[in-house]
């Protein structure tokens, strides 16, 4: 019997070295100084790795005394699970996203910088069909509950129709330009570059895309609230980090069009195609039209509109009573939902500070 | 004595096969609470209640949207897909397991040509069947098939062939023909075996269903699984995953009840 408990005792310390990663770390005493960020491809958020691979992320981390990792993950809603799960400090997220996974799972998130909005980089294509009506009785591919779904319902919307119109099929996006080819498919939602790739097809018609509802789907790097409250230092040198990359890669120069260069080739296109995803992607260069969005009353209807369409989708906990389950601070300092429950505040403190030149 | 002459009592027995999983919910337990303390909306680590709580509802209430018992339609979704797939498979491993193993010339024509197919990765060809046969259930049952079917007719044949040649003999010497030898001698031998192949391919055959609704769907406790995998849901995650393993498990133990019931002297030489 001695035997077999040790061999238990061993296991037993085998299996909480395998679960330590999933324990919540414990407050440390000492000030935090590395930071991870998390990104994702897509048009918009390519300005990331470009800058850490160009030393700008060094620089401000440097000015701030900190270090900052910036880390790809492949899959977009993993990273979002790993954001929520602790993994990581900052994520580059959509508005919609933020409100559905983290804030819904308790993990209190400052957006930081209003990046872009999608200005047609999401579209609903059907296969000769060219108008929206056409639409109706349709089976719809698409990522369930991601920006896409949301698109369908305003899309549907705007028709006077709701979802009920149509059927509905969770289609993989790795695998939605690949199942636009196949007979049965007849209608899908998507996004760029998937959205170039399938308008290459002479059937594809986009019938209804994000320009039509601009400002909704926003494209916003976010950090967790408790660790920007203790280390402010981290959100002054992501902002530093974002508005000078930017601006080199907005500049009609030789170094800007290296730079589109460069990220459209880590993105899995070009420069000439990258160029075409930014057409439409409404990006806010300025840090004071940033900031200027982020404090607007659209900012706030937007808000209401996609967290309406989550309720609706029982996206807000299974046990929320009403679309205010969660509570969406903004920078005037009005709260849309539970005041008590705060977890997703909206802050241009950052960006006014980058428009002053203050950082 | 031995380690290996060793045997626990009845009582030490049943310790011991319930330790590991009462120290794998023990350490889930404290990890969890940990985490719970700290947010209590924590999503990786839900409470068991939580988890309960979240199951029951889907088992018991209609679907606010569609008005269906989630739990339910998703089991009988995946079951119904894995059901057809694995009477295709074993079905096709029969016929043509057993001609392989049996006939030299279906032998030579057909024999390297599915060791050669057992080889390729069933994912890698998903494209291929999305474009042939689009994205509805003949996908999800083809892929399984094929997942499973080329490693069920290798089994088949050489079970076949491990046959000992003086039954084949004695019954030609009897004045059996092919076909009588195939009904008399080979079939009644093989089902049993056909039994214990099919228990090692529900596992593939779960990997399979599984990939395959996550890719495209409308239900199935694959889909749900990928579904609220996009809003980090773990509890109905744990629970499903749970439920699979539980699936799983009664079918295997309902193919061996089956085979014992049905071939109880096959049971009796295995244990010889």
């Amino acid at each position: 019997m001695v035997k077999s408990r040790t061999k238990w005792i061993g296991a037993a310390i085998g299996a909480l070295m395998i679960a330590q990663p999933f324990a919540a770390s414990p407050a440390s005493a000492a000030p935090k100084t590395h930071f991870k960020l998390a990104w994702t491809i897509y048009a918009g958020w390519m300005p990331w790795p470009w800058a850490a691979e160009h030393g700008i992320v060094k620089k401000w981390a440097d000015k701030y005394g900190i270090t900052i990792d910036v880390v790809q993950i492949n899959d977009y809603a993993e990273s979002i699970n790993q954001y929520t799960a602790g993994a990581f400090d900052a994520l580059t997220i959509t508005n919609m996203d933020t409100l559905a996974v983290p804030a819904v799972g308790g993990v209190d998130s400052m957006a930081i910088i209003m990046g872009d909005y999608s200005d047609g980089n999401d579209a609903v294509i059907l296969k000769d069909k060219t108008k929206l009506a056409d639409i109706k009785g349709q089976t719809v591919n698409l990522v369930q509950f991601s920006v896409s779904h949301y698109l369908l319902a305003r899309a549907l919307a705007s028709m006077g129709m709701n979802e009920r119109d149509v059927k509905v099929v969770n289609t993989s996006d790795a695998d939605i330009a690949a199942a636009y080819k196949t007979a049965g498919v007849t209608s899908v939602v998507t996004w760029n570059p998937i959205v170039q790739q399938i308008m290459g097809e002479k059937s594809a018609h986009n019938v209804f895309d994000s320009s039509k509802i601009p400002g909704e789907i926003m494209d916003l790097a976010i950090v967790n609230t408790a660790t920007l409250k203790e280390n402010p230092k981290l959100a002054k040198a992501l902002v530093g980090i974002w508005y000078e990359t930017i601006a080199t890669m907005s500049a009609k120069t030789p170094a800007g069009a290296a730079a589109r260069a460069d990220m459209g080739k880590e993105s899995g296109t070009d420069q000439a195609g990258f160029e075409g995803q930014l057409k439409t992607t409404h990006i806010y260069y300025k840090p004071k039209v940033a900031a200027a969005f982020t404090n607007s009353s659209d900012t706030k209807r937007i808000m209401k509109l996609v967290r309406d369409f989550l309720f609706a989708h029982q996206l807000l906990g299974q046990d929320a009573k009403s679309a205010d389950v969660v509570g969406i601070a903004f920078p005037d300092g009005t709260v849309l939902g539970n005041k008590a429950n705060v977890k997703f505040r909206f802050s241009t403190a950052f960006m006014e500070e980058a428009a002053q030149g203050k950082l | 004595m031995r380690l290996i002459n060793r045997t626990p009592n009845r009582a030490t027995g049943l310790l011991l096969t319930a330790a590991p999983f009462v120290l794998v919910l023990v350490i889930y337990l404290v990890f969890s609470n940990q985490r719970l303390a700290e947010n209590p909306d924590d999503k990786l680590l839900p409470a068991f209640a939580t988890m309960f709580a979240t199951i029951k509802r889907m088992a018991s209430e209609p679907d606010l949207r569609t008005g269906d018992y989630l739990l339910w339609l998703d089991t009988q979704a995946s079951l119904t897909r894995l059901a057809a797939a694995l009477a295709i498979s074993t079905t096709l491993a029969f016929a043509v397991g057993i001609g392989i193993g049996l006939i030299p010339y279906l032998g030579r024509i057909f024999g390297q040509f599915v060791a050669v197919l057992s080889m390729i990765p069933p994912l890698t060809i998903l494209p291929i069947i999305f474009i042939t046969v689009g994205l509805g259930e003949t996908a999800k049952i083809t892929l399984i098939v094929i997942g499973t079917a080329p490693a069920l007719i290798r089994d088949m044949a050489l079970r076949v062939e491990e046959l000992p040649a003086e039954q084949i003999i004695k019954a030609q010497t009897l004045g059996a023909s092919t076909w009588q030898i195939i009904l008399r001698i080979i079939v009644p031998q093989m089902l049993p075996r056909l039994i214990d192949s099919l228990r090692l391919a529900l596992g593939s055959a779960w990997l399979f269903l599984i990939s395959t609704e996550a890719i495209a769907s409308q239900e199935g406790l694959g889909y749900r699984i990928f579904l609220v995998r996009r809003y980090f849901a773990m509890d109905v995650i744990l629970p499903y995953v749970a439920w699979i393993t539980v699936l799983a498990f009664l079918s295997d133990r309902l193919l061996r009840w089956v085979q014992i019931a049905a071939f109880p002297w096959f049971d009796q030489a295995r244990k010889r």
